[in-house]
Formats: structure tokens, C-alpha cells, sequence
């Protein structure tokens, strides 16, 4: 059984983002496989040490530097790399095309990915790969099991859990409670150095999205400082939660 | 020239640097508080191949080069201190002897093991009496039959008891045989008569161990002589300079983990209306900082570079370590004077590390036998 997992590189989550001519500044930046993408990662590659799949193939869109992306997926211990070069400014939809054209190709069984990316968070692109395949799809899982051609999965649901099955081939999308990613050792960086990584351009489509603008969020302000006795502070205190805040008071 | 990492050097710097922060992060005040070494921290190490990252894959290792080897100590460093004095004095000071000096048996049963982190590693050079002056060694070994004995008491040993194969220096000639008269062995731990005596409590590193080593009559296999009788002072003396390498980069990520807090730290404590890091006092305390770590990285880099490239190291060692050991010290103490009284109390983790960098200025030789061997290549050439 092949397994395909999908990866994007996105912004260290600990870097501070600042715009530069109205867009995100990407220089500086460290750049990483999203975390929930490697989730999704670490699930295959246990999958191959359960002999339940026997290939893993990683496949991202994106710029050349991507290729960082699918190399650290090798090191951990995907077996074969996919880069679809594609312009970092496609949408969802356009991502979604690029991947699922390639998906197609390859012919996958299951095809796994992380169920939002850390930098847009739009939480599209998976639930659109399954609908442009017809296949089955379960979002943010925290277990899967393959048996008999299916594939059953357990997934976060308003307060519970919500068991799934579906026949495969099926895309899944994983919640990052579904493993704790593995480091990839020093062995692993060195073999993912003799593993094949192919570069194919991306299928054409044109965005559906716009880009407006960007915009920071407002920096936070001040508080105020009340230095008084309690008796005068506290009086001060809701004198300026009632007519300086205004905040709205329901009874 | 280049400055630029590998795609492999950038992974394995984020592949540490994340291990340390959530793997050996969460119990390094412990163990300092404590002053206990955990196994555990070893073992964490050796599952992520850091055991054998510069030596040949046919010899157990990760063949990725001395540069990587010292980016990983450094990472380690940067978080724990204690982790990476382990790791570096059983990579740089057990393995690598064996690597350069010892015969395909012994790398076979000895460094094989230590590459993979099966087995752990020490380096026994040092004694009550023979310090700086390693020349000044007494502790004996006496060819007998098949065998070799020794007797005699090393002191300060890193990795203490906790390890299994030692790489132990004696005296096998006469004083008139000057550096001659040494030569090197590999004791394996349970070889009757080899105990171990005191263990030392110290200011800082208080997550490693380190303990007397006591030889009473201990019959060595002649098998397990390193190199050849005679041979022992040359390879001590080149192993250090590869373990200065070592002591570099855990000096350089002692002090980039006293500069991140520091910077932390500056840019959220506020004194007369706003974050001290806006104090021309403060900023340039940190801009120093900055620049004096910087400096000793590339001179690390450079002498990584040069033993990777099997260009002459001992000279760019020296300085290196040199550099580093008291950037180290000089960072650590301004980290904790950034910090004003909170920093001398264990709420913050710079009091520890200055105290973890003060070592790097004593062992593997320390900085004045560092000033003798730049100052001798300069003057006596």
C-alpha cells in the first residue's frame, strides 16, 4: 500500500512576522514543515513500521526552498520526495488542483495531511483534494486504523469523539494530537540524501482568491495603573470600567 | 570561502535544537538542583545518532563531519550544558582516540559501540599530581605476560562511573624517555581491579558526573594497548586538541543560551517607564554579546573545518576554544548583570549557566596552557 502525505513549509511558529510593502517579510525567517503536516508525516511512517503501508511518498507546493520541507519528511523516514513548483501566492483552490494532479498520478490508497497550515490556517486544502478526487474524507483525526480496504479513524467532535470509517482510497487529515513527531536522526538526515526527489511544474489554475491587504494586529495597549487605598481605588477602578471602557454591563 | 550551512547541516541544527528544547529541557534544573547525572540524557542522545555523527558509517557512525558534530554540541549546549560536556567527552575523548589511533579489532569491539552510544565512553588523563602538567602522571603499567598492569589514581573523570570503556593514559618507561614514556589503554569498566573512588561536587556541569578512577593491580589484555607503547603523551595530546574543538562549541552555545535569556529578559523588564533593552546601557551589552559569540563560533567553525579537511587544527583549536571559553564566561556574567538581583537568584536560569561556563576555562586545558600553545606557534617558528 503507498501512502501519500502532503507538506507545506510554512513560518517557524515562534517567528515574529512583519510586513514590508504591504506583504509578509520573508527574510530572516526560518522556515519549517508545518507542524501539523509532520503529524501526518510521523502517522505514515508508523504505518510503514506497522508493515501496514510500505511506501511513503511526500509531495509539497511550493518554492524551491520547499525541497527543505520534503528532505526533513526524508530524514524522519518517508521514502520518496515530490516537489510541485508553484508560486508561494496560489490559493487554496490552486494548491489544491497542483496536489490533487499529482495525487492522481501517483494513485495512492491513502493520502494524508496535516488539517491546517500554520501560517494561513485556512483548513482548506485537504477537504478540496478529497472533493476534486471523489474520495472519502475524515478531518482532524487523533487515530486510524487500516483493515480489510478501510480505513477507521477516531476525530475531535464538539464535546467528544466522532468514529469514522470509509473505504479507501480515502484522504484523511490529522489533528495534531494524533502522535508526537519524531526528530529525525542523524542516520535519517544522511540516508534522506539517497532517496529520490522529482520536480514537476504545477497544473495551471488561476487563484479564486484575492489578496486585499495585510494587516497586523493592533498592538496591545497600556493598562492603567491605580494607586490608591482600596476604598478609593475601587471606586476609581469602576468609574473608569463605566465611562473610560464603556463596557457593557448585563445584569 | 563559504558561510552557508547544508540542507543537512540546516535540518540537523532544527532536529537538535528542537530535541534539547522539549526532550533534555524540562530536567536540566532538576539535575542541576540535584546535582545528579541521569542516564536518561545519554541514551536520549545516542537513540538521535549523536554518538557517531563525524565518524564513518563502516564504524557505526552518521558520516556528517566535524562541522555538524559541533553545530549538534552547540544546540545541546544552548539548553543544557551538562548534556553536552557528555556528549563532547565521550565523542571527542573516547571515540575519537580509538577512530585515529586504534586497530580495525579494536575499532570494531570499542568504537563501533561508543559511535552508536551502545556503549559509553570516558577519557582518563588526569591526576592529583599531574594536571597542566600531564607529564607529571604516576599511575603505572607494567607489561606482564599477556597482559599489562596497572596501578595508579586518576581524578576528575567525566562520565565518571557511569561508563564502560575508558581510554586511560600511563607511565610504561623511564623519566630519562621524557613524553616517550607514556602510553594509552582501553579499560573496560569490571576489570578486576579498576574501582572507582571519590566523586567531586562541583559549581557548575553538576548534571555530569565525574569520579577518581582507582587501578590496584588491574590486568589490561596487552590487546587493548592504543597504539603503540611509547605513543600514550601523542595521543592524549591530539585527542585534546580535538576535544578543544568540543569545549568550543559547548562554550558557544553556553553563551548563545545567556544571550537569548538576557535579550528575553531586556525586553520585558521595565525601569523608568519602559523595557530596559531600550537602555543604550543594556542594548549594548547585548550588541557585544552578539558580535564576541559570533567571533567564537567562526573560529569553532574554522577549527571543525580544518580537522574535518585533515588541514593542521591544533593551533585553530586553541584559539577557538580560547575564544569561546571566555566569551562564554564574559556573556554568562553580563547575562546575569542584565538581569540585576533577580539573576543572581535561581528563578532565572543565567546563575546556573554562569556557573556552567566557568569550567570551559579550566578544562581540556586551561586558558593560560591555551596562551602557550598560540604564543609558542608564533614566537618559536
Amino acid at each position: 500500500m503507498k501512502v501519500l502525505v502532503c507538506v507545506k513549509q510554512t513560518f517557524d511558529t515562534e517567528a515574529k512576522i512583519e510586513l514590508k510593502d504591504g506583504k509578509i517579510a520573508e527574510a530572516g525567517i526560518n522556515l519549517i514543515i508545518n507542524p501539523y503536516d509532520e503529524v501526518a508525516v510521523e502517522g505514515a511512517i508508523q504505518l510503514k513500521e506497522k508493515n501496514v503501508v510500505n511506501e511513503v511518498v511526500v509531495i509539497s507546493a511550493g518554492a524551491d526552498k520547499a525541497m527543505d520541507a520534503i528532505r526533513t519528511a526524508l530524514a524522519m523516514g518517508a521514502d520518496r520526495g515530490i516537489l510541485i513548483k508553484q508560486d508561494t501566492a496560489a490559493d487554496e483552490y490552486a494548491r489544491a488542483v497542483a496536489l490533487a494532479a499529482v495525487i492522481k498520478e501517483e494513485n495512492p490508497e491513502l493520502v494524508l495531511a496535516g488539517h491546517v497550515a500554520a501560517d494561513d490556517g485556512s483548513s482548506q486544502v485537504p477537504t478540496r483534494i478529497a472533493e476534486i478526487l471523489g474520495y472519502p474524507h475524515i478531518n482532524v483525526i487523533t487515530s486510524l486504523e487500516i483493515a480489510d480496504g478501510k480505513v477507521t479513524c477516531s476525530s475531535e467532535a464538539d464535546g467528544g469523539t466522532q468514529v469514522t470509517e470509509v473505504s479507501l482510497p480515502a484522504v484523511i487529515s490529522s489533528q495534531v494530537s494524533w502522535n508526537e513527531p519524531r526528530y529525525p536522526s542523524m542516520k535519517g538526515i544522511m540516508q534522506a540524501k539517497k532517496k529520490p526527489v522529482s520536480t514537476v511544474d504545477a497544473v495551471a489554475a488561476d487563484n479564486k482568491i484575492k489578496i486585499v491587504e495585510y494587516a497586523l494586529p493592533a498592538a496591545k495597549q497600556a493598562g492603567i495603573k491605580i494607586e490608591e487605598d482600596p476604598d478609593v481605588a475601587a471606586a476609581k477602578l469602576a468609574d473608569w470600567i463605566m465611562n473610560t471602557a464603556k463596557a457593557e454591563i448585563k445584569k | 570561502m563559504e558561510f552557508s550551512y547544508s540542507s543537512d547541516q540546516e535540518i540537523l541544527r532544527q532536529s537538535v535544537r528542537d530535541f534539547a528544547e522539549n526532550v533534555l529541557g524540562p530536567g536540566v534544573v532538576d539535575r542541576d538542583e540535584k546535582e545528579y547525572y541521569d542516564p536518561f540524557t545519554f541514551k536520549a542522545m545516542a537513540d538521535l545518532g549523536l554518538m557517531g555523527i563525524p565518524f564513518e558509517e563502516k564504524w557505526g557512525g552518521a558520516e556528517m563531519g566535524m562541522l555538524a558534530y559541533v553545530m549538534a554540541i552547540e544546540e545541546i549546549a544552548r539548553i543544557d550544558p551538562s548534556a553536552a560536556d557528555t556528549l563532547s567527552a565521550h565523542v571527542s575523548l573516547a571515540a575519537f582516540p580509538v577512530r585515529m589511533f586504534g586497530n580495525d579489532e579494536q575499532k570494531e569491539k570499542y568504537l563501533i559501540p561508543m559511535a552508536t552510544g551502545e556503549k559509553h565512553g570516558a577519557f582518563a588523563l588526569t591526576e592529583p599530581g599531574a594536571g597542566s602538567d600531564a607529564l607529571g602522571m604516576t599511575t603505572k603499567a607494567e607489561r606482564n605476560g599477556s597482559h599489562y598492569v596497572l596501578n595508579g589514581r586518576k581524578i576528575f573523570i567525566t562520565n565518571g562511573a557511569a561508563a564502560d570503556i575508558y581510554i586511560v593514559f600511563a607511565r610504561t618507561g623511564s623519566k630519562e624517555e621524557g613524553s616517550k614514556a607514556f602510553s594509552a589503554f582501553i579499560v573496560e569498566k569490571g576489570t578486576p581491579g579498576f574501582t572507582f573512588g571519590k566523586y567531586e561536587r562541583k559549581m557548575g556541569l553538576r548534571g555530569t558526573q565525574n569520579c577518581d578512577l582507582i587501578f590496584e593491580d588491574c590486568h589490561v589484555p596487552a590487546e587493548n594497548l592504543l597504539g603503540e607503547v611509547g605513543q600514550g603523551f601523542k595521543i592524549a595530546m591530539q585527542t585534546l586538541d580535538g576535544g578543544r574543538i568540543g569545549i568550543a562549541a559547548q562554550a558557544v552555545g553556553i553563551a548563545q543560551g545567556a544571550m537569548e535569556k538576557a535579550i528575553e529578559y531586556a525586553k520585558t523588564r521595565v525601569q523608568f517607564g519602559k523595557p530596559i533593552a531600550k537602555l543604550q546601557a543594556i542594548a549594548f551589552k547585548l550588541a557585544d554579546m552578539a558580535m564576541e559569540i559570533d567571533a567564537a563560533r567562526l573560529l569553532t567553525y574554522r577549527a571543525a573545518y580544518n580537522k574535518n579537511q585533515g588541514l593542521p587544527y591544533s593551533i585553530e583549536a586553541a584559539m577557538a576554544k580560547l575564544k569561546a571559553s571566555e566569551t562564554a564566561m564574559a556573556v554568562t556574567n553580563q547575562a546575569v548583570q542584565i538581569h540585576g538581583g533577580y539573576g543572581y537568584t535561581r528563578e532565572y536560569p543565567v546563575e546556573r549557566m554562569m556557573r556552567d561556563a566557568k569550567i570551559t576555562e579550566l578544562y581540556e586545558g586551561t586558558s593560560e596552557i591555551q596562551r602557550v600553545v598560540i604564543s609558542n606557534s608564533i614566537i618559536n617558528r
